[in-house]
Protein backbone atom coordinates (compact mmCIF):
# COMPACT_ATOMS: atom_id res chain seq x y z
CA UNK A 1 0.00 0.00 0.00
CA UNK A 2 1.00 3.69 -0.80
CA UNK A 3 -0.40 6.62 0.23
CA UNK A 4 0.44 10.10 -1.31
CA UNK A 5 -0.80 13.30 0.65
CA UNK A 6 0.59 16.27 -1.11
CA UNK A 7 -3.01 16.36 -3.04
CA UNK A 8 -5.24 14.46 0.22
CA UNK A 9 -6.64 12.04 -1.89
CA UNK A 10 -5.03 8.57 -0.65
CA UNK A 11 -5.66 5.80 -2.12
CA UNK A 12 -4.83 2.09 -1.40
CA UNK A 13 -4.59 0.15 -5.08
CA UNK A 14 -4.40 -3.74 -4.25
CA UNK A 15 -4.99 -4.59 -7.63
CA UNK A 16 -1.35 -3.72 -8.95
CA UNK A 17 -0.03 -2.02 -5.63
CA UNK A 18 1.91 0.40 -7.70
CA UNK A 19 0.80 4.22 -6.60
CA UNK A 20 -1.74 6.22 -7.66
CA UNK A 21 -1.93 9.66 -7.30
CA UNK A 22 -4.36 12.28 -8.69
CA UNK A 23 -4.11 10.55 -12.32
CA UNK A 24 -4.40 7.67 -10.81
CA UNK A 25 -7.60 8.64 -8.92
CA UNK A 26 -9.14 9.98 -12.01
CA UNK A 27 -8.08 6.51 -13.22
CA UNK A 28 -10.47 4.71 -10.29
CA UNK A 29 -12.84 7.31 -11.54
CA UNK A 30 -12.63 6.04 -14.86
CA UNK A 31 -13.16 2.15 -13.97
CA UNK A 32 -16.02 3.02 -12.00
CA UNK A 33 -18.12 2.72 -15.26
CA UNK A 34 -16.27 -0.61 -16.57
CA UNK A 35 -16.24 -2.77 -13.87
CA UNK A 36 -14.44 -1.49 -10.71
CA UNK A 37 -15.38 -0.39 -7.31
CA UNK A 38 -14.04 2.93 -6.03
CA UNK A 39 -14.08 2.85 -1.93
CA UNK A 40 -13.91 5.75 0.07
CA UNK A 41 -12.75 4.77 3.32
CA UNK A 42 -12.33 7.02 6.36
CA UNK A 43 -11.08 9.29 3.70
CA UNK A 44 -8.74 6.90 1.90
CA UNK A 45 -9.97 5.93 -1.33
CA UNK A 46 -9.55 2.62 -2.73
CA UNK A 47 -9.90 0.97 -5.77
CA UNK A 48 -10.94 -3.11 -6.14
CA UNK A 49 -11.98 -4.98 -9.91
CA UNK A 50 -14.73 -6.33 -10.11
CA UNK A 51 -12.35 -8.69 -12.68
CA UNK A 52 -10.49 -9.76 -10.04
CA UNK A 53 -12.30 -11.29 -7.16
CA UNK A 54 -10.07 -12.35 -5.03
CA UNK A 55 -9.19 -8.49 -4.30
CA UNK A 56 -12.60 -8.81 -2.61
CA UNK A 57 -12.09 -11.51 -0.84
CA UNK A 58 -9.36 -10.81 1.25
CA UNK A 59 -11.21 -9.73 4.27
CA UNK A 60 -9.73 -10.02 7.91
CA UNK A 61 -11.38 -11.96 10.55
CA UNK A 62 -13.90 -9.82 11.99
CA UNK A 63 -14.73 -7.89 8.89
CA UNK A 64 -18.19 -7.29 7.82
CA UNK A 65 -19.88 -6.45 4.44
CA UNK A 66 -23.13 -5.86 4.25
CA UNK A 67 -25.88 -4.25 1.33
CA UNK A 68 -28.18 -1.46 1.47
CA UNK A 69 -31.36 -1.00 -1.17
CA UNK A 70 -33.64 1.45 -0.90
CA UNK A 71 -36.94 2.56 -2.60
CA UNK A 72 -38.24 -0.15 -4.49
CA UNK A 73 -41.17 1.26 -4.62
CA UNK A 74 -43.21 -1.78 -5.89
CA UNK A 75 -46.96 -0.81 -7.89
CA UNK A 76 -45.18 2.07 -9.36
CA UNK A 77 -45.78 2.01 -13.06
CA UNK A 78 -45.78 5.54 -14.24
CA UNK A 79 -43.57 6.41 -17.65
CA UNK A 80 -40.05 6.79 -15.27
CA UNK A 81 -40.08 3.29 -14.70
CA UNK A 82 -42.92 1.02 -16.16
CA UNK A 83 -41.15 -2.10 -14.75
CA UNK A 84 -40.09 -1.44 -11.13
CA UNK A 85 -40.16 -5.13 -10.69
CA UNK A 86 -37.25 -5.85 -13.32
CA UNK A 87 -35.14 -3.10 -12.04
CA UNK A 88 -35.47 -4.88 -8.15
CA UNK A 89 -34.27 -8.17 -9.91
CA UNK A 90 -31.57 -6.03 -11.41
CA UNK A 91 -30.52 -5.05 -7.83
CA UNK A 92 -30.74 -8.78 -6.96
CA UNK A 93 -28.62 -9.99 -9.80
CA UNK A 94 -26.18 -7.28 -8.65
CA UNK A 95 -25.85 -8.09 -5.11
CA UNK A 96 -25.49 -12.10 -6.01
CA UNK A 97 -22.83 -11.01 -8.80
CA UNK A 98 -20.97 -9.54 -5.66
CA UNK A 99 -17.29 -11.35 -4.81
CA UNK A 100 -18.11 -11.68 -1.21
CA UNK A 101 -21.70 -12.06 -0.30
CA UNK A 102 -22.95 -9.63 2.06
CA UNK A 103 -24.23 -11.27 5.19
CA UNK A 104 -27.24 -9.19 5.24
CA UNK A 105 -29.14 -6.72 3.59
CA UNK A 106 -30.81 -3.21 4.88
CA UNK A 107 -33.65 -2.21 2.91
CA UNK A 108 -34.58 1.99 4.25
CA UNK A 109 -37.93 1.94 3.20
CA UNK A 110 -40.75 2.64 0.38
CA UNK A 111 -40.64 -0.70 -0.22
CA UNK A 112 -44.36 -0.34 -1.54
CA UNK A 113 -45.59 2.57 -3.90
CA UNK A 114 -48.88 2.31 -2.00
CA UNK A 115 -48.89 -0.11 1.05
CA UNK A 116 -51.01 -2.63 -0.65
CA UNK A 117 -50.39 -6.18 0.38
CA UNK A 118 -49.50 -7.38 -3.14
CA UNK A 119 -46.51 -4.98 -3.62
CA UNK A 120 -45.21 -5.76 -0.06
CA UNK A 121 -45.33 -9.43 -1.60
CA UNK A 122 -43.51 -8.85 -4.77
CA UNK A 123 -40.58 -7.43 -2.98
CA UNK A 124 -40.59 -10.18 -0.76
CA UNK A 125 -40.62 -12.70 -3.34
CA UNK A 126 -37.59 -11.25 -5.14
CA UNK A 127 -35.33 -10.33 -2.38
CA UNK A 128 -36.10 -14.58 -2.05
CA UNK A 129 -33.37 -15.03 -4.79
CA UNK A 130 -30.91 -13.14 -3.08
CA UNK A 131 -28.03 -14.61 -1.65
CA UNK A 132 -27.92 -12.77 1.68
CA UNK A 133 -31.32 -13.98 3.36
CA UNK A 134 -31.70 -12.00 5.91
CA UNK A 135 -32.97 -7.99 5.41
CA UNK A 136 -33.36 -5.47 8.24
CA UNK A 137 -36.21 -2.79 7.11
CA UNK A 138 -37.33 0.25 7.93
CA UNK A 139 -40.16 2.12 6.46
CA UNK A 140 -41.29 4.73 4.06
CA UNK A 141 -43.60 7.14 3.91
CA UNK A 142 -45.06 4.97 0.96
CA UNK A 143 -45.15 1.91 3.65
CA UNK A 144 -47.87 3.63 5.96
CA UNK A 145 -50.23 4.84 3.88
CA UNK A 146 -53.89 4.78 5.34
CA UNK A 147 -53.00 2.24 8.69
CA UNK A 148 -50.88 4.02 10.30
CA UNK A 149 -48.11 1.49 9.75
CA UNK A 150 -49.96 -1.55 11.25
CA UNK A 151 -49.43 -3.90 8.49
CA UNK A 152 -45.75 -2.83 7.92
CA UNK A 153 -45.12 -3.62 11.58
CA UNK A 154 -46.90 -7.09 11.44
CA UNK A 155 -44.86 -7.95 8.13
CA UNK A 156 -41.24 -6.75 9.43
CA UNK A 157 -40.66 -4.97 12.72
CA UNK A 158 -42.45 -7.15 14.65
CA UNK A 159 -40.00 -7.28 17.31
CA UNK A 160 -39.66 -3.23 16.99
CA UNK A 161 -40.54 -0.98 19.49
CA UNK A 162 -43.02 1.98 18.81
CA UNK A 163 -43.72 2.53 15.21
CA UNK A 164 -40.78 0.10 14.14
CA UNK A 165 -37.05 0.89 15.67
CA UNK A 166 -34.56 -1.59 17.03
CA UNK A 167 -31.12 -2.18 16.97
CA UNK A 168 -28.86 -4.88 17.15
CA UNK A 169 -25.18 -6.29 16.59
CA UNK A 170 -22.95 -7.40 14.07
CA UNK A 171 -19.40 -8.07 14.64
CA UNK A 172 -19.22 -5.57 16.94
CA UNK A 173 -21.03 -3.04 15.21
CA UNK A 174 -24.24 -1.25 16.13
CA UNK A 175 -26.95 -1.20 13.90
CA UNK A 176 -29.91 1.30 14.58
CA UNK A 177 -33.03 1.35 12.46
CA UNK A 178 -34.95 4.18 12.96
CA UNK A 179 -38.95 5.54 11.37
CA UNK A 180 -38.95 9.26 10.80
CA UNK A 181 -41.72 8.77 8.63
CA UNK A 182 -44.83 8.49 10.90
CA UNK A 183 -47.16 11.44 12.44
CA UNK A 184 -44.97 14.01 10.32
CA UNK A 185 -46.52 17.68 10.92
CA UNK A 186 -47.69 20.10 8.36
CA UNK A 187 -44.99 22.18 6.60
CA UNK A 188 -42.05 20.14 8.39
CA UNK A 189 -39.91 17.60 7.51
CA UNK A 190 -39.36 14.17 8.79
CA UNK A 191 -39.58 13.57 12.68
CA UNK A 192 -38.55 10.76 14.76
CA UNK A 193 -40.34 12.04 17.68
CA UNK A 194 -39.19 11.73 21.51
CA UNK A 195 -40.26 8.55 22.26
CA UNK A 196 -38.29 7.24 19.59
CA UNK A 197 -34.93 9.88 20.68
CA UNK A 198 -35.54 8.36 24.60
CA UNK A 199 -34.93 4.93 22.97
CA UNK A 200 -32.18 6.30 21.32
CA UNK A 201 -30.49 7.92 24.02
CA UNK A 202 -30.67 4.86 26.56
CA UNK A 203 -29.85 2.28 23.23
CA UNK A 204 -26.13 3.62 23.20
CA UNK A 205 -25.91 4.69 26.78
CA UNK A 206 -23.94 1.34 27.90
CA UNK A 207 -21.82 1.38 24.45
CA UNK A 208 -18.21 1.88 24.69
CA UNK A 209 -17.45 4.96 22.58
CA UNK A 210 -14.93 2.85 20.28
CA UNK A 211 -18.25 0.74 18.88
CA UNK A 212 -18.73 1.66 15.26
CA UNK A 213 -22.46 2.85 15.01
CA UNK A 214 -24.62 2.52 11.96
CA UNK A 215 -27.87 4.36 11.39
CA UNK A 216 -30.62 3.61 8.62
CA UNK A 217 -33.70 5.45 8.37
CA UNK A 218 -35.66 6.32 5.29
CA UNK A 219 -35.53 10.17 5.22
CA UNK A 220 -32.13 12.04 5.47
CA UNK A 221 -31.11 12.84 9.10
CA UNK A 222 -29.17 15.51 7.05
CA UNK A 223 -30.88 18.47 5.96
CA UNK A 224 -30.24 17.42 2.28
CA UNK A 225 -32.72 20.35 0.74
CA UNK A 226 -35.76 21.14 3.31
CA UNK A 227 -37.45 23.05 0.65
CA UNK A 228 -38.44 19.39 -0.93
CA UNK A 229 -38.65 17.54 2.54
CA UNK A 230 -35.31 16.16 2.48
CA UNK A 231 -34.38 16.44 6.03
CA UNK A 232 -35.53 15.01 9.13
CA UNK A 233 -36.86 17.71 11.90
CA UNK A 234 -35.36 16.67 15.01
CA UNK A 235 -32.13 14.88 13.22
CA UNK A 236 -29.54 17.35 15.89
CA UNK A 237 -31.06 15.46 18.88
CA UNK A 238 -30.68 12.13 17.47
CA UNK A 239 -27.21 12.86 16.54
CA UNK A 240 -26.34 14.51 19.74
CA UNK A 241 -26.74 11.28 21.46
CA UNK A 242 -23.83 9.91 18.94
CA UNK A 243 -21.67 12.15 19.74
CA UNK A 244 -19.13 10.35 21.88
CA UNK A 245 -18.83 7.69 19.55
CA UNK A 246 -15.51 7.36 16.91
CA UNK A 247 -17.08 6.61 14.09
CA UNK A 248 -21.12 6.89 12.90
CA UNK A 249 -22.05 5.94 9.50
CA UNK A 250 -25.75 7.28 8.50
CA UNK A 251 -27.64 5.86 5.69
CA UNK A 252 -30.73 7.00 4.13
CA UNK A 253 -32.72 6.51 1.12
CA UNK A 254 -35.74 8.57 -0.16
CA UNK A 255 -33.91 10.56 -2.53
CA UNK A 256 -33.14 8.57 -5.13
CA UNK A 257 -30.04 9.56 -5.47
CA UNK A 258 -26.52 9.17 -3.86
CA UNK A 259 -25.00 12.06 -1.70
CA UNK A 260 -22.45 11.80 0.73
CA UNK A 261 -21.62 14.39 3.60
CA UNK A 262 -18.84 14.03 6.16
CA UNK A 263 -19.31 15.87 9.28
CA UNK A 264 -16.87 15.16 12.27
CA UNK A 265 -17.52 11.60 13.14
CA UNK A 266 -20.34 11.32 11.21
CA UNK A 267 -20.65 9.85 7.86
CA UNK A 268 -23.95 10.61 6.04
CA UNK A 269 -24.58 8.65 2.56
CA UNK A 270 -28.07 8.14 0.96
CA UNK A 271 -28.56 5.50 -1.72
CA UNK A 272 -30.04 5.25 -4.93
CA UNK A 273 -33.16 4.04 -5.73
CA UNK A 274 -34.17 0.18 -7.33
CA UNK A 275 -37.18 1.82 -8.77
CA UNK A 276 -36.69 5.39 -10.37
CA UNK A 277 -34.51 8.87 -10.06
CA UNK A 278 -35.50 11.87 -8.52
CA UNK A 279 -34.05 15.49 -9.76
CA UNK A 280 -31.18 16.99 -8.03
CA UNK A 281 -32.27 19.54 -5.11
CA UNK A 282 -33.64 22.15 -7.03
CA UNK A 283 -33.61 20.90 -10.74
CA UNK A 284 -36.63 20.80 -11.08
CA UNK A 285 -40.71 22.60 -9.74
CA UNK A 286 -40.94 19.19 -7.67
CA UNK A 287 -39.02 15.69 -6.60
CA UNK A 288 -41.47 13.57 -8.76
CA UNK A 289 -39.83 10.82 -10.84
CA UNK A 290 -36.91 12.22 -13.19
CA UNK A 291 -38.22 10.97 -16.62
CA UNK A 292 -35.16 9.48 -18.59
CA UNK A 293 -34.30 7.85 -21.91
CA UNK A 294 -34.85 4.11 -21.18
CA UNK A 295 -31.08 3.58 -21.92
CA UNK A 296 -30.53 5.93 -19.34
CA UNK A 297 -32.34 4.48 -16.12
CA UNK A 298 -30.34 1.89 -15.11
CA UNK A 299 -27.03 3.91 -14.99
CA UNK A 300 -29.31 5.90 -12.62
CA UNK A 301 -30.47 3.33 -10.17
CA UNK A 302 -28.38 0.69 -7.79
CA UNK A 303 -27.49 -0.73 -4.85
CA UNK A 304 -24.81 0.30 -2.45
CA UNK A 305 -22.15 -1.71 -0.63
CA UNK A 306 -20.99 -1.24 2.90
CA UNK A 307 -17.50 -3.08 4.53
CA UNK A 308 -16.24 -2.74 7.74
CA UNK A 309 -12.70 -3.00 7.97
CA UNK A 310 -11.87 -3.80 11.53
CA UNK A 311 -8.26 -2.81 10.99
CA UNK A 312 -8.96 0.63 9.71
CA UNK A 313 -11.83 0.58 11.86
CA UNK A 314 -13.93 2.79 9.84
CA UNK A 315 -16.69 1.57 7.14
CA UNK A 316 -16.18 2.16 3.19
CA UNK A 317 -19.67 2.78 1.15
CA UNK A 318 -19.45 1.60 -2.46
CA UNK A 319 -22.36 2.57 -4.59
CA UNK A 320 -22.76 0.61 -7.70
CA UNK A 321 -25.20 1.07 -10.44
CA UNK A 322 -27.64 -1.23 -12.07
CA UNK A 323 -26.36 -1.37 -15.44
CA UNK B 1 -95.89 64.78 1.74
CA UNK B 2 -97.52 62.72 -1.37
CA UNK B 3 -94.25 63.97 -3.15
CA UNK B 4 -92.04 61.50 0.10
CA UNK B 5 -94.18 58.66 0.05
CA UNK B 6 -93.51 58.55 -3.93
CA UNK B 7 -90.16 59.01 -2.93
CA UNK B 8 -90.07 56.10 -0.48
CA UNK B 9 -92.26 53.77 -3.08
CA UNK B 10 -89.59 54.83 -5.78
CA UNK B 11 -86.73 53.61 -2.61
CA UNK B 12 -88.77 51.06 -1.91
CA UNK B 13 -88.75 50.14 -4.86
CA UNK B 14 -85.41 49.91 -6.33
CA UNK B 15 -83.93 48.64 -3.03
CA UNK B 16 -86.80 45.75 -3.84
CA UNK B 17 -85.18 45.41 -7.07
CA UNK B 18 -81.88 45.46 -5.66
CA UNK B 19 -82.95 42.65 -3.18
CA UNK B 20 -84.51 40.70 -5.92
CA UNK B 21 -81.44 41.02 -8.08
CA UNK B 22 -79.05 39.94 -5.26
CA UNK B 23 -81.82 37.13 -4.33
CA UNK B 24 -81.06 35.65 -8.12
CA UNK B 25 -77.32 36.16 -7.86
CA UNK B 26 -77.82 34.04 -4.59
CA UNK B 27 -80.32 31.70 -6.60
CA UNK B 28 -77.33 31.70 -9.45
CA UNK B 29 -74.72 30.92 -6.81
CA UNK B 30 -76.56 28.27 -5.19
CA UNK B 31 -77.57 26.72 -8.38
CA UNK B 32 -74.13 25.39 -9.43
CA UNK B 33 -71.46 27.39 -7.82
CA UNK B 34 -71.44 25.37 -4.80
CA UNK B 35 -68.82 23.17 -6.05
CA UNK B 36 -65.36 23.92 -6.75
CA UNK B 37 -61.73 22.25 -8.07
CA UNK B 38 -58.47 22.23 -6.67
CA UNK B 39 -55.39 20.59 -8.22
CA UNK B 40 -52.54 18.85 -7.15
CA UNK B 41 -49.60 19.23 -9.16
CA UNK B 42 -45.85 18.87 -8.92
CA UNK B 43 -46.23 18.59 -5.30
CA UNK B 44 -48.53 21.96 -4.89
CA UNK B 45 -52.16 22.64 -4.37
CA UNK B 46 -53.52 25.01 -6.59
CA UNK B 47 -54.91 27.26 -5.89
CA UNK B 48 -53.04 27.75 -2.46
CA UNK B 49 -56.14 29.69 -0.82
CA UNK B 50 -60.00 29.15 -1.95
CA UNK B 51 -62.59 30.81 -0.51
CA UNK B 52 -65.97 29.14 -0.11
CA UNK B 53 -69.22 29.33 1.05
CA UNK B 54 -70.51 26.53 3.22
CA UNK B 55 -71.87 23.79 1.54
CA UNK B 56 -69.26 24.34 -1.47
CA UNK B 57 -68.49 21.11 -2.71
CA UNK B 58 -64.69 21.20 -2.84
CA UNK B 59 -62.89 18.81 -5.19
CA UNK B 60 -59.14 17.82 -5.25
CA UNK B 61 -57.29 15.84 -8.23
CA UNK B 62 -53.81 14.33 -7.62
CA UNK B 63 -52.14 15.05 -10.76
CA UNK B 64 -48.64 13.71 -10.07
CA UNK B 65 -46.71 10.84 -10.13
CA UNK B 66 -46.69 10.32 -7.01
CA UNK B 67 -49.46 9.65 -4.15
CA UNK B 68 -50.50 12.53 -1.86
CA UNK B 69 -53.35 13.29 0.93
CA UNK B 70 -55.24 16.13 1.91
CA UNK B 71 -55.57 16.13 5.68
CA UNK B 72 -57.10 19.65 7.62
CA UNK B 73 -54.65 20.73 10.78
CA UNK B 74 -57.61 20.08 12.57
CA UNK B 75 -58.93 16.70 11.31
CA UNK B 76 -62.04 18.77 10.11
CA UNK B 77 -61.11 16.68 6.70
CA UNK B 78 -58.96 13.79 5.94
CA UNK B 79 -58.38 12.36 2.50
CA UNK B 80 -57.43 8.42 1.90
CA UNK B 81 -54.05 7.84 -0.45
CA UNK B 82 -55.01 9.63 -3.66
CA UNK B 83 -53.07 7.68 -6.71
CA UNK B 84 -52.85 9.59 -10.01
CA UNK B 85 -55.69 10.76 -11.29
CA UNK B 86 -57.95 9.74 -7.98
CA UNK B 87 -60.20 12.33 -6.08
CA UNK B 88 -61.29 13.38 -2.65
CA UNK B 89 -64.02 15.73 -2.31
CA UNK B 90 -65.10 17.60 1.39
CA UNK B 91 -68.47 20.15 1.79
CA UNK B 92 -67.48 22.53 4.64
CA UNK B 93 -70.31 23.07 7.14
CA UNK B 94 -69.21 25.59 8.84
CA UNK B 95 -67.65 28.52 8.41
CA UNK B 96 -64.03 29.10 9.22
CA UNK B 97 -60.06 28.92 7.48
CA UNK B 98 -59.12 25.56 7.36
CA UNK B 99 -54.91 25.11 6.80
CA UNK B 100 -54.53 21.51 5.26
CA UNK B 101 -51.26 19.48 4.12
CA UNK B 102 -50.28 16.58 2.99
CA UNK B 103 -49.82 14.09 5.49
CA UNK B 104 -46.68 12.66 3.01
CA UNK B 105 -45.54 15.53 1.40
CA UNK B 106 -45.61 17.37 4.96
CA UNK B 107 -44.13 20.56 3.04
CA UNK B 108 -47.23 21.23 0.74
CA UNK B 109 -50.08 23.11 2.77
CA UNK B 110 -52.86 25.21 1.47
CA UNK B 111 -56.04 26.76 2.66
CA UNK B 112 -59.79 26.73 2.61
CA UNK B 113 -61.17 30.00 3.48
CA UNK B 114 -65.47 28.65 4.33
CA UNK B 115 -67.82 31.85 4.81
Amino acid sequence: MTEKNDNKIELDHNHDGGDIDRRGFLKCMAWAGTGALCVMQGGVLKSYSLSDPSSMKQRGKGELSFVQISDSHMGFNKPANPDVIATLKAAVDKINALPVTPEFMLHTGDISHLSKPEQFDNVDQILKSAKPQNVFFVPGEHDVLDDDGKQYRERYARNAKGAGWYSFDRKGIHFMGLVNVMNLKAGGLGTLGLEQLEWMKDDVKHLSKSTPIVVFAHIPLWAVYPEWGWGTDDSAQALAYLKKFGSVTVLNGHIHQTMQKIEGNVTFHTATSTAFPQPKPGAAPSPGPMKVPAEQLRSLLGVTEVNYMRKHHSLAVIDSTLE
Amino acid sequence: MKNIVRINKLVACILLALAFSTTQIALAADANPSSTEIKIDNFTFAPQTVTVKVGTKITWTNSDDIPHTVVSNDSSFKSKTLDTDEKFSFTPTKPGTYSYFCSIHPKMTATVVVR
